[in-house]
């Protein structure tokens, strides 16, 4: 960008990466909170867990990188998953409504054949998206938004248009447990990440999706199995989806068909474009996307820290949405860039006169 | 060898992929179209929808005793009025290649608007304009971020959702009812035709609103330059064609839909909630894909869109007739419908390749 000026300083490379404004925004974020609250950084030990803010940002935030990792591989391929919303309450109602039918609700082994079932369940659910997208050829939006419509019908259809809600201890360690002080749902959530992280960033795989993403039919002629991976990827946002689910309903010990994980598809979508993935396709980042997650996160609970109502939380989602994009957008970064490069010749031009 | 054909929906403008929008699909289909395809294939999925709506009629008509009757196909347009104009304005977005996820939250925006300041005694005459402003202002706001900014609607689109919503909480959290005199009036207008059919004043703005919409995509130059759009952005701009002022202007006739989309709604529940049209848009994106409008743009009629209304409407009528179905089955029901008819725009498309 700035090829004018004679060397690029190290501020102006980190000002140039393209998370520096997420990343900014996230710290801004954390400076309003301290101010509003100065313990808010702040962890304290009780019973062997770490307690604070930051953690309970941590675990609330979970599900949606779980599902926002799923949602950056789609993106990645130049598609988008309308329906994890309704996977999640798919997920929450099988796994709830098998626990609760059950004869013994709070063993392990019931608990772990839910699991298995809603996993099992939500994976289908993606293959059936991904198939809809490579094999029929349908666009992804509208491919997923039949399940999208579709599921919230199927999830009332398992619970029976109730609030399911249950009691086992071995189910609820999911969504509120702690492991070596601290929550599983972070540990599930980062091993995820890790997992996602380690096979798209240390094999050509994460290569193999952005080239399918850049242009499906050229990978194709290339030797690349652009369908199968498509394929993949749908599948895998669904299984990452029903994860999400489990948590979140597992959270609550309650699987509500119509409200769980409401617009979650769309905070996940948010997140993934806060964090620099392209909706074009083609490119993802991993870490802009658990910036994207922190972001809105904080954004959530920053609102009920400085005591607005949390229905205003749109308001504030909307205003951080249009900002970072355009930030992002090729207008303002030409308008930009096209200073910058003036500034410069003007400061060369003057050392010349000099 | 299908996925190359399928881009998102959203971004014909990002700069990445110029040397895709450039290529041979959206440059020569025009030509293609003319020549070989026939002006009945354009018309299938509209026909597709007819016939839905008609089996629909059929199969009520001949399990439920009144169903084939004025007071249900009234009530159908009653009920669906607003549906019917968010489908219009959602029309003319989706047809140049574009998406609005805004119009459920402005819906909520204006009807609230409208209770609000009804109840702060302001003049109904100013007020109902002044809704409708609302939903245009969103639209073009709308329009400069997709078009100027070059965000992808899908965001753009996004971040006015959120941004009309958040709006609406701050207006109150609380329904508002409505009680304005003049208001009152004009939404119990109505007018009995015999025994059973009759419109409210909702129906005939409705259909005023269908009417103009039609006229403009049809016979004006605004219309034709959607339509190429839609067709390949690249070739209209090369043809001359005023592709910025369109871009902009389809999602300010979006927005005004949805403005009156909100009033029609407050008519119809005589209050205004924060809450109203969560999901809306989705229906009204249900309603133009089932009514024959390909989401990649192009492709596509206004009244094929109120089929597509109708036919979401039917199936609630259907099921309310049915009786012993619960209320979660139209959800499964209209997802079933999408699917279909979204194969066949598929197999169609293919055909004509």
């Amino acid at each position: 960008m700035s090829t004018a000026a004679p060397a690029t300083p190290t501020w102006q490379r980190v000002t140039q990466h393209r998370l520096f404004w997420p990343v900014v925004a996230l710290v801004a974020l954390f400076v309003a909170n301290t101010i509003a609250n100065p313990g808010f950084l702040s962890l304290r030990l009780q019973d062997g867990h770490l307690f604070g803010a930051l953690i309970n940002l941590l675990r609330g935030g979970s599900p949606l990188l779980l599902i926002a990792l799923g949602m950056t591989l789609v993106i990645a391929t130049r598609g988008i998953d309308l329906s994890v919303g309704a996977v999640v309450a798919i997920s929450g109602a099988v796994a709830l409504s098998f626990i609760a039918s059950s004869s013994d609700p709070s063993s392990v082994t019931t608990v772990l054949v839910a699991i298995g079932i809603a996993l099992a369940l939500s994976l289908v659910l993606g293959v059936w998206n991904g198939f809809l997208v490579s094999v029929v050829g349908i666009q992804p939006i509208i491919a997923t938004l039949v399940l999208m419509t579709a599921g919230r019908g199927v999830a009332m259809l398992i619970t029976g248009g109730q609030i399911t809600t249950v009691n086992s201890a071995p189910f609820k360690t999911l969504g509120s447990g702690f492991w070596l002080g601290l929550p599983v749902a972070v540990f599930v959530a980062g091993g995820v990440f890790a997992l996602v992280a380690f096979l798209t960033r240390r094999t050509a795989l994460g290569m193999l999706i952005e080239s399918v993403g850049i242009n499906p039919e050229a990978s194709r002629l290339a030797g690349v199995k652009s369908r199968s991976i498509i394929w993949t990827v749908y599948a895998v946002c669904g299984l990452f989806a029903g994860l999400g689910g489990l948590i979140i309903s597992s959270n609550v010990m309650a699987a509500d068909a119509n409200n769980a994980g409401l617009f979650i598809e769309l905070d996940a979508i948010l997140a993934v474009v806060i964090g620099g993935t392209s909706l074009s396709g083609g490119k993802f980042s991993l870490a802009g996307t658990l910036v994207g997650v922190l972001i809105i996160q904080t954004l959530t609970v920053t609102v009920t820290m400085l005591g607005i109502s949390p229905s205003v939380t749109p308001l504030f989602k909307a205003i951080v949405v249009i900002a970072v994009c355009l930030a992002q957008s090729p207008k303002i970064r030409d308008a930009v860039a096209a200073r910058r490069r003036r500034a410069a010749r003007t400061s060369q031009a003057a050392e010349v006169a000099a | 060898m299908s996925t190359v054909k399928t881009p998102t929906p959203t971004s014909p403008r990002e700069p990445g992929n110029k040397p895709r929008t450039a290529g041979g699909m959206s440059a020569g289909m025009p030509v293609r179209f003319a020549s070989r395809i026939r002006v009945d294939r354009r018309y299938l999925p509209v026909i597709g929808t007819l016939v839905v709506l008609a089996l629909m009629l059929i199969i009520g008509g001949s399990r439920y005793e009144n169903f084939l009757s004025g007071r249900v196909i009234s009530n159908l347009f009653i009920n669906n009025s607003f549906l019917i104009v968010l489908a219009v304005g959602m029309t003319f977005v989706i047809l140049t290649g574009g998406i609005d996820l805004s119009v459920g939250s402005v819906v909520a925006l204006s009807g609230i608007s409208a209770a609000s300041l009804l109840q702060s005694g302001w003049p109904a005459a100013v007020v109902i304009p002044l809704v409708v402003l609302i939903g245009t202002v969103i639209g073009l706001v709308v329009g400069i971020m997709v078009h100027v900014f070059e965000i992808q609607p899908f965001i753009a689109t996004l971040a006015a959702m959120f941004l009309a919503r958040g709006l609406c909480y701050v207006i109150s959290l609380q329904s508002i009812p409505i009680n304005d005199d003049t208001f009152v009036s004009i939404a119990s207008w109505k007018q009995q035709f015999g025994e059973e059919w009759r419109i409210t004043t909702s129906v005939v703005i409705a259909l005023v609103v269908v009417a103009i919409a039609f006229y403009m995509l049809h016979y004006t130059q605004f219309g034709r330059t959607v339509y190429a759009i839609g067709g390949g952005e690249q070739s209209a701009m090369l043809m001359g064609l005023p592709v910025a002022r369109t871009k902009v202007l389809v999602y300010v006739v979006s927005g005004t839909c949805a403005g009156i989309g909100g009033l029609l709604f407050a008519m119809f529940s005589r209050s205004g909630y924060s809450l109203t049209g969560v999901g809306m848009e989705l229906d009204a994106i249900a309603a133009v894909v089932i009514g024959g409008t390909i989401l990649t743009g192009g492709t596509g009629f206004v009244l094929g869109s109120v089929l597509g209304v109708l036919v979401l409407g039917l199936i609630q009528t259907i099921i309310t007739f049915e009786g012993t179905l619960s209320s979660w089955w139209t959800k499964i029901v209209i997802g079933g419908l999408l699917l279909v008819f979204v194969i066949l725009q598929r197999v169609l498309v293919v055909r004509r390749r």
